[in-house]
């Protein structure tokens, strides 16, 4: 009976009881300084163990990995994983819903455990994303396929780990961020914005009625976005009073974590005005605030310090804002951020380049970031920014073991990752872009 | 004011060759290997490299010392420095444009691309068309005039375009860019495409045979009318008598084997077939053709006909048979090439040189200017990049980056240069808000 339930587990690809012991590798926790030469022992999906002598208990796989190196699985902050196939197709995207105020859409039901996707980020390293109902990247954002007015509430981005048999599966935290199309001068986005400069440089010529028009849409549409939140706020009383003739809404329920600050909202701001009006805002509602794909920090370094906002940079490997912005604004962004004391994680915002989120990152050491804080960004960082900073984000005893077993620094294109683990399943570094090189090398005739 | 900041960083524009030091770097040089020592740079060209070389009395000297070199990044795919849309979409034949006639000097890209690198770039059009239009080779000699970007000795080229995009103009549901059912372009389909380039070149093999009799004419002394001109068919004749290059952007491996069959029935070559994603499930017939092959390390999936783009496609290639190079397509993905590069020691096992050469060497190779550029020897154009670290991942920084001798970037020049320009512009901006009238009461403007 016994066993038969074990062939069960091992057939819906529940491994969670697997007991495997990683040996004689370099561990590199992130938040602790690197061991030499030790072993770590997975447990029941969790690492139970690390240390330089661990006795292996019965029936454990044992991984020698003398000369590797483990760290923990990497996070991408930003993606559409499992909800964007093939960008051009409208008919393999789920981003970019229908609809003004969307709180109640959940990205993790629509995505898609087998996209192709997965078993390509794998390989170098992603363990778990950030999967946005329309992060702003290329794969629709707000209203993008569906016209009609412009999107406020995108719906609810989900922690996914980059494996497993269902959505329910991969779930990490099902809920991890309430994504805002925030309003912006000019609109937001990633050409479109138009810089503070540029805008007093209107302002001061006989453009001034566009930009009036401008900050009027603007106002417009803050006071729509906060009379919802005051509408959500409203309900939450209602709820909790008991009032009577209370009736279920489905938008407001959604709301109601972000009110009580379990679950942040994100706002793309490109630049420091949106950034500073996106806090401003963020702190009036009284609700958390992580802030995506800023262009710029400058002067609101401090405030976002001061304000305890996290922010989720886009890719690092991006060109500048303007002509005459420096060629390297991008690369030095992350660099600046650290100086000024700012939390931060990196998102590639496209799955396309999600599997080179390391390299994203290994850009901005080039330009003035702590090889460290680079690390910390793709695993502790965005741990601690999503709120699952208990269960994955480092190698440490009692979390999640998402690991990865490399032979070098896997910041570095000529790293390959030798294993990689899920929950402490070991997850196979095949994919299909690996079985048509196979495939194909093989052709003779 | 724009005008203005690009005018302060041609100021930067160096004025005469003068001869250089690189010492005591680590030098990859692609063909002979990579070795610690000095290169001597003098009259634009390289004059020796060695462990220990004669430095010339007065020379220049770049202390090189736990740097890396390596021979200028060649783009074999780049759309910068056009003034102006890249597609004449209006026929799906337009031999007759010449990028030659857009090159937009002053375009910002270029100065990125040098930062990243980039010394050369074969600059093309769109890819809307079946046939498109003339490319160009430029060096990215940022500060001159168009005419003088000019990579002379170059030889020209033309765009060509299979798949999705030159028959999506012809589908009236076809997505982004579709024609409307009254607007519909052929070719709608992949089978339009392949007749459209044989209705052309059909067309421009009977234009060659009125030249080439008249010409037979005119040298026995027989009295003869030249053909009259056509601009169209001309760079189609030219590319039927090996004078023009073929750079064709494919896909998928049914259409790549379709224009190398047609190219074989007309007797011309394909030099270059870029993308080419799927070009690893043909690369036997590829090899067999000659045809060299520029595609992206890592990019998949953006559009159906890239759902099979595989990161090995540039090692499959070149275990087959192939001259490979890795291209950006793109201005930004244009100024990491060298670590695109490192890529391809990931996913296929390339070798550290193998891979630097997919962006030096080989795109030399495929353009026809190996003889100039594309590795560190003696008597190659000196067009040089300096590299802080190993320069095939992205720990690494462009220092400094020298065309024929010239320093065309230098990281530590821009950085220090960079409070004076924001001056400059924050008194430009300054001056643009005192020259223009104060606004009144909202009357003001345009309305």
């Amino acid at each position: 009976m016994k066993f038969i339930g074990l062939l069960l587990t091992c057939a819906l690809g529940l491994f969670a009881g697997e007991t495997i012991l990683i040996r004689d590798a370099d561990v590199y926790p992130v938040t602790g300084p690197e061991m030499k030469s030790a072993s770590i022992l997975i447990q029941d999906g969790k690492i139970a163990d690390i240390a330089v002598k661990i006795v292996p208990p019965k029936g454990a796989r044992i991984i020698e990995a003398k000369g590797m190196r483990v760290y923990p699985g990497m996070i991408d902050s930003a993606t559409e994983l499992g909800l964007s196939e093939v960008e051009a197709v409208r008919e393999t995207v789920d981003t970019g819903e229908i609809g003004e105020f969307m709180p109640q859409l959940k990205a993790l039901v629509a995505v898609n455990p087998d996209s192709e996707f997965f078993g390509v980020v794998r390989v170098n390293g992603i363990t778990s994303a950030m999967t946005f109902p329309s992060s702003g990247g290329r794969g629709g954002g707000g209203g993008g396929f569906g016209g009609g007015e412009r999107q406020l509430i995108a719906g609810q981005a989900a922690l996914i780990h980059t494996d497993g048999w269902t959505w329910e599966d991969m779930a990490v935290k099902r809920s991890a961020g309430m994504s805002i199309m925030f309003p912006s001068m000019g609109g937001g986005g990633r050409r479109g914005g138009v810089p503070d400069n540029v805008v007093e440089i209107l302002g001061q010529g006989g453009a001034a009625n566009a930009a009036a028009n401008q900050r009027r849409q603007y106002e417009e549409q803050i006071a729509k976005l906060s009379e919802f939140f005051e509408n959500a706020r409203r309900y939450q009383k209602a709820k909790s009073a008991n009032a009577p003739g209370f009736q279920v809404d489905l938008k407001f329920e959604a709301m109601l974590p972000v009110l009580e600050g379990k679950v942040p909202v994100t706002v793309s701001a490109p630049h420091a005005s949106t950034i500073h009006d996106a806090i401003q805002w963020a702190k009036k509602q009284n609700v958390k605030l992580v802030v995506l794909q800023p262009r710029e920090i400058g002067k609101e370094g401090a405030e976002l310090k001061a304000e305890n906002v996290p922010v989720i940079f886009g890719r690092v490997l991006a060109l500048p804002e303007t002509e005459d912005s420096a060629y390297d604004q991008s690369f030095t962004l992350p660099a600046e951020a650290y100086k000024a004391g700012v939390k931060f994680a990196f998102g590639t915002f496209g799955n396309e380049f999600s599997r080179d989120i390391p390299y994203q990152a290994a850009t901005a050491v080039a330009f003035g970031l702590p090889y460290e804080e680079a690390l910390k960004a793709l695993t502790i960082n965005p741990a601690q920014i999503w709120g699952v900073s208990d269960q994955v984000g480092s190698v440490e005893k009692g979390k999640l073991a998402d690991l990865i077993v490399t032979d070098g620094d896997p910041l570095t294109e000529q790293t390959h990752i030798k294993h990689l683990y899920i929950h402490g399943r070991e997850v196979s570094l095949e994919n299909k872009q690996t079985r048509l090189y196979e495939r194909y090398m093989s052709r003779n005739q | 004011m724009r005008k203005l900041i690009i005018a302060g960083l041609l100021a930067l524009a160096p004025l005469c060759a003068e001869t250089i030091v690189i010492r005591n770097a680590t030098i990859m040089t692609v063909t002979k290997g990579t070795i610690k020592g000095s290169i001597v740079v003098k009259d634009g060209k390289i004059a020796e490299v060695g462990e220990k070389v004669m430095e010339p009395q007065g020379a220049t000297v770049i202390d090189a010392s736990n740097q890396y070199v390596i021979p200028g990044i060649i783009d074999c795919h780049s759309h910068i420095a056009v003034d102006g849309g890249v597609n004449e979409g209006s026929v799906s034949v337009s031999s007759m444009v010449n990028i030659k006639d857009v090159i937009n000097p002053e375009d910002i890209a270029i100065y990125r691309a040098l930062a990243g690198g980039v010394t050369t770039a074969n600059i093309l059009h769109g890819s809307a068309n079946s046939i498109g239009g003339q490319t160009l080779v430029l060096k990215m000699r940022w500060g001159k005039d168009a005419d003088d970007m000019i990579f002379q000795g170059a030889k020209p080229g033309i765009k060509f375009a299979l798949g999705e995009n030159p028959k999506r103009a012809g589908n009236p549901a076809g997505g982004r860019g579709a024609g409307t059912p009254v607007q519909a372009r052929y070719p709608a389909t992949r089978m339009g495409v392949e007749d459209t380039i044989r209705e052309a070149f059909t067309e421009a093999k009977a234009y060659k045979a009125e030249w080439d009799d008249y010409k037979a004419k005119a040298a026995r002394g027989e009295r003869a009318i030249p053909p009259r001109k056509d601009l169209k068919l001309e760079a189609l004749k030219e590319v039927l008598e090996g004078d023009r290059y073929v750079h064709a952007h494919c896909y998928r491996a049914d259409e790549i084997l379709m224009l190398l069959r047609v190219a074989d029935d007309y007797g011309f070559k394909i030099r270059t077939l870029q993308h080419v994603l799927e070009g690893y499930k043909v690369a036997k017939e590829i090899a067999a053709h000659g045809a060299g092959a520029s595609t992206f390390s890592d990019w998949f999936n953006y559009k159906m006909e890239a759902v099979d783009a595989i990161p090995y496609n540039a090692a499959i290639m070149t275990k087959k048979g192939v001259t490979v190079s890795l291209n950006s397509d793109d201005a930004e993905l244009m100024r990491h090439l060298n670590s695109e590069a490192g890529k391809a020691m990931k996913y296929g096992g390339m070798s550290e040189t193998e891979a630097l050469a997919m962006v030096t060497l080989n795109p030399a190779k495929q353009l026809g200017i190996d003889n100039r550029v594309g590795s560190i020897e003696v008597g190659k154009d000196a067009d040089l990049v300096i590299y802080d670290k190993f320069p095939l991942n992205d720990f690494a920084k462009v220092q400094k980056v020298l065309i024929d001798g010239h320093k065309y970037f230098d990281r530590d020049e821009e950085v220090s240069s960079r409070p004076g320009k924001e001056a400059e512009k924050q008194k430009l901006i300054e001056k643009e808000k005192q020259a223009q009238p104060r606004t009144q009461g909202g009357r003001g403007g345009r309305g």
